[in-house]
């Protein structure tokens, strides 16, 4: 007994404990106060719930009573309360539209997106750190100007451009690849990855830029110091150098980076989820907000705020684990 | 492989190791809004280093030295080329071998040990596995073999925990003993040369010292031969055998050890080993005091780290308080106090007689005028944005509300005041000097006609000849002002040169405190015994007596 309470203090005496547990109650209080946010931002909106639910010939009486039922004359805090209560027990509450279970619609929804954004990061990523190396090993030469000109136009073309293009070369003229993603519960996994590499496949293009030049930048910067001169006089190669000497002490800005386009990898599919008629969180939000169904908004601006939220936090804490300072201090 | 026999290394075999015949050094330089254009930074040396023995390279700031080092690995710094001269070592001239040829002598046959470990280590990895890495990559040594060889180098250089001190990573451990485990990686790959980049520059001297006798006896004991690096005469004289003066990239004189220090034949040679002395007669103490320190304590991190204690001091107008001690005493942490960036916990200051509020914001304009800091590094100090004539005009419009031409004349005589004349008036502080940059600070400190200036380590940064200058510039100013000086420095020579009264700081405290006579006559507590002992003497066996006769360990250790 006396000996864990004496680990436990070690361990919040030692400062990366306490940074890591300052950055997750920091993260926990953000969140709370974005459910807030979207509380109030979907009350603001116009528009009576029950009224939507029953429609424009609705009795009065008939509102009086639904909105009784549903608790609408509550006050907002009493409302919220509930609201977030059900949120943490896994209540998202109930579809306005099609009076189905928003958190067993979700669930599948948001399977599908995290799937299509697991593959399109694991090829994204090491490519574009990758690259990102290589294009500081030749540096101001053909191959970097190479990389950069490819990595450069392929952000500044639009996603649906790109979307369409891969559409148009690889579906439609090789017809290697099904243009449209459908997948459906109990699909083979071979078929589910046919059916998700074009839209990978464009996600990566869109990520690829921002990730490798800011891999390049962050490295360059590190190449400056006084020990990246104390490695090449110690004769290693240049390529060594980068990874051995230069990368360790960029890793957490290319961390922060990575996460940034891993959230959007999560959050904003949104075009690309439409163009390649694939069913994800992005499509479904986009279904319910010409719908005005408010309470799917909440739910899905809930779960997007959350990852993005908890992708940041995962970046800093790895900021703070590859920092040496930290990790062994004096 | 061609040169294995090389690597057989007797200290009694003799032969000539590094040869460098006509050595010229070009660099392309860039200046802003001007076509780029080519500079010679080293234009025709030549020198040759026996096996075992140690050549010093001294000079001024851009005389060349650390590029003529780097040659002989081949290697220069940014935009820097070889374009002329051979560099020949064991026998053949590397700048033939291609990169790939100078990639395997780098690290193997011969290592650099740079000015600051600090920043030559890697902060990412452990100690060990940084100084066993050039031996695995060119495969001399297996990572056991190397590992044992490393840990009995870190014994030999008089490293604490030898078995245990490669886990570490650079920021655990001091900067003193950072420069050791530099030096022991360096000697790990059992080079045949080791170029020592000003080794002992920026540690505190009573560090130097004990790193000094490390590199020293750890040259002698494997018999490497080196390229000792310096513009300190007196350090350089303590560990090589040949010295070789530069000036602009071009020799002035090259001698044994002690013809330089005894009979220098160039007149640049003798104005480097003239003990820059300035004879700067005592003022006695005043009546009333400009600045009064009364038991004065500071704290970090909400009173948990004490960095004052109980510090009491007094400067009287027109004179020199100079406050000396190691990094870490406390000295910059006093000048924070007394401008109130750092509220003292307890205690008073008074200015002029009258109680100065604790905090910076606090004070009106009158006070913050009444006492200028100039700092260390000229350069940052200074907006590169702005002309000379800005920044110096800046606190006439401040203070003063001085402008147009009213302004731009008092601006002139400020630069009179310098010796630097109005010529000066628009250029850049890029397009100064080192000297000239501390000038400009100086007249910007001037220009508010302060009662007190603080001047934290202003001549550190700078060449001795031109910190000199600086010096002289400063007694003349404060005889024609009446300024009072609050001098911080951990320099005893200049002490010497510039105060009235001495304060010795030792770990937040005043040890030693009271008029220069004084303090600098015996007896000695034990730690301004230690730092007097310490300044390296232009004297063959001076570092042998000073470490005999040593009383107290440095605390950089």
């Amino acid at each position: 007994m006396l000996a864990r309470s004496l680990i436990g203090f070690a361990l919040m005496s030692s400062p990366i404990v306490k940074l890591i547990a300052q950055r997750i109650a920091l993260g926990i209080m953000l969140l709370l106060a974005v459910s807030v946010l979207i509380f109030v931002g979907t009350q603001i909106l116009p528009g009576d719930v029950a009224q939507s639910i029953l429609g424009q010939s609705a009795t009065p009486q008939a509102l009086a009573n639904l909105r009784e039922e549903l608790g609408l004359n509550d006050p907002a805090y009493v409302r919220y309360f509930r609201w977030l209560g059900g949120v943490l027990t896994g209540d998202l509450g109930t579809a306005l539209s099609s009076r189905q279970d928003i958190a067993s619609s979700l669930g599948g929804r948001l399977w599908n997106t995290l799937f299509l954004a697991f593959w399109a990061a694991i090829l994204s990523i090491p490519l574009a750190i990758t690259m990102g190396l290589v294009a500081v090993r030749y540096r101001n030469g053909v191959v970097d100007k190479a990389i950069s000109g490819v990595a450069l136009a392929s952000t500044s073309l639009p996603e649906f451009f790109i979307g369409y293009l891969l559409i148009y070369f690889i579906a439609v003229k090789l017809q290697w690849l099904p243009s449209v993603s459908t997948v459906y519960d109990g699909m083979p996994f071979i078929d589910r990855m046919k059916a998700i590499a074009l839209p990978a496949l464009a996600l990566t293009f869109v990520v690829f830029a921002h990730m490798m030049r800011m891999t390049r930048a962050a490295i360059l910067n590190v190449m400056q110091s006084a020990y990246i001169e104390t490695a090449e006089l110690k004769g290693l190669r240049p390529i060594e150098i980068i990874r051995r000497h230069a990368f360790p002490n960029a890793i957490a800005p290319i961390i922060n980076v990575v996460m940034l386009n891993l959230a959007f990898l999560v959050v904003g599919v949104v075009v690309v989820e439409v163009i390649f008629v694939y069913p994800g969180m992005g499509q479904y939000l986009v279904d319910h907000v010409s719908k005005r169904d408010v309470p799917v908004v909440q739910a899905v601006g809930l779960i997007f705020a959350a990852v993005y939220i908890g992708l940041n936090i995962i970046a800093d804490i790895a900021g703070i684990i590859a920092n040496p300072r930290l990790r062994h201090p004096k | 492989m061609a040169k294995a026999p090389s690597r057989r290394r007797s200290t009694g075999e003799g032969g000539t190791l590094l040869d460098i015949r006509n050595l010229r050094i070009e660099a392309k330089i860039y200046p802003p809004g001007e076509t780029p254009r080519k500079i010679t930074i080293v234009d025709d040396v030549s020198l040759t280093l026996q096996r075992g023995k140690v050549l010093g390279l001294i000079g001024e700031s851009g005389a060349g030295k650390s590029t003529i080092g780097l040659s002989s690995m081949g290697y220069g710094r940014g935009g820097v080329r070889i374009t002329g001269g051979e560099v020949i070592l064991n026998g053949r001239d590397i700048m033939k071998d291609g990169i790939n040829g100078l990639r395997k002598l780098r690290g193997s046959e011969v290592c650099y040990v740079a000015q600051s470990a600090a920043a030559a280590f890697n902060p990412a990895h452990r100690l060990m596995d940084q100084v066993v890495e050039a031996c695995l990559e060119h495969g001399t040594a297996k990572r056991a073999e190397a590992e044992k060889r490393a840990v009995a180098l870190f014994k030999k250089l008089g490293l604490p925990d030898p078995e245990n001190i490669g886990k570490r990573f650079p920021h655990q451990v001091s900067g003193g003993q950072l420069q050791r485990v530099m030096t022991a990686m360096a000697l790990c790959s059992e080079p045949d040369l080791i170029v020592f980049d000003e080794p002992t520059t920026a540690l505190d001297v009573t560090t130097q010292i004990d790193v000094l006798a490390a590199i020293k006896d750890a040259i002698s004991d494997t018999g490497v031969a080196a390229l000792y690096i310096t513009h300190d005469l007196a350090v350089v004289a303590q560990v090589a055998d040949e010295i070789m003066v530069l000036r602009h990239g071009k020799l002035v004189e090259w001698g044994d050890t002690r013809q330089i220090i005894k009979e220098p034949r160039q007149q640049y040679t003798n104005a480097l080993v003239s003990v820059h002395h300035i004879d700067h007669r005592e003022k006695k103490p005043g009546i009333s005091t400009v600045l009064a320190v009364k038991n004065v304590t500071a704290a970090y991190g909400g009173g948990l780290i004490k960095v004052l204690k109980n510090v009491s001091v007094d400067i009287f107008p027109g004179q020199t308080l100079a406050v000396v001690g190691e990094s870490g005493s406390g000295k910059s942490t006093l000048a924070r106090a007394i401008t109130g960036l750092l509220p003292p916990e307890q205690g008073s200051i008074e200015f002029a007689g009258k109680p100065l509020p604790r905090r910076l914001s606090e004070r009106n304009k009158d006070e913050l005028r009444q006492l200028q800091m100039i700092y260390q590094m000229a350069d940052v100090a200074m907006n590169p944005r702005q002309t000379v004539g800005t920044i110096i005009g800046r606190p006439l419009e401040f203070y003063f509300g001085l402008r147009g031409k009213e302004r731009d004349n008092r601006v002139a005589e400020l630069l009179d005041k310098i010796e630097m004349g109005k010529g000066f008036i628009d250029r850049y502080p890029a397009e100064l000097s080192g000297g000239q940059k501390q000038r400009v600070c100086i007249a910007r400190a001037l220009a508010a006609k302060p009662k007190l200036i603080i001047c934290d380590e202003v001549t550190s940064a700078l060449d001795p000849l031109v910190a000199n200058g600086i010096l002289k510039l400063l007694l003349e100013l404060q005889a024609e002002e009446a300024v009072a000086y609050l001098f911080i420095t951990h320099d005893l020579a200049t002490v010497k040169s510039i105060a009235d009264s001495i304060a010795v700081m030792y770990r937040g405290e005043v040890v030693r405190y009271g008029p220069k006579s004084q303090v600098l006559t015996p007896p000695f507590d034990a730690y301004t015994e230690l730092l007097l002992s310490s300044v390296p003497e232009m004297e063959i066996g001076w570092l042998e007596k000073a470490i005999k006769t040593r009383r107290m360990e440095s605390a950089g250790n």
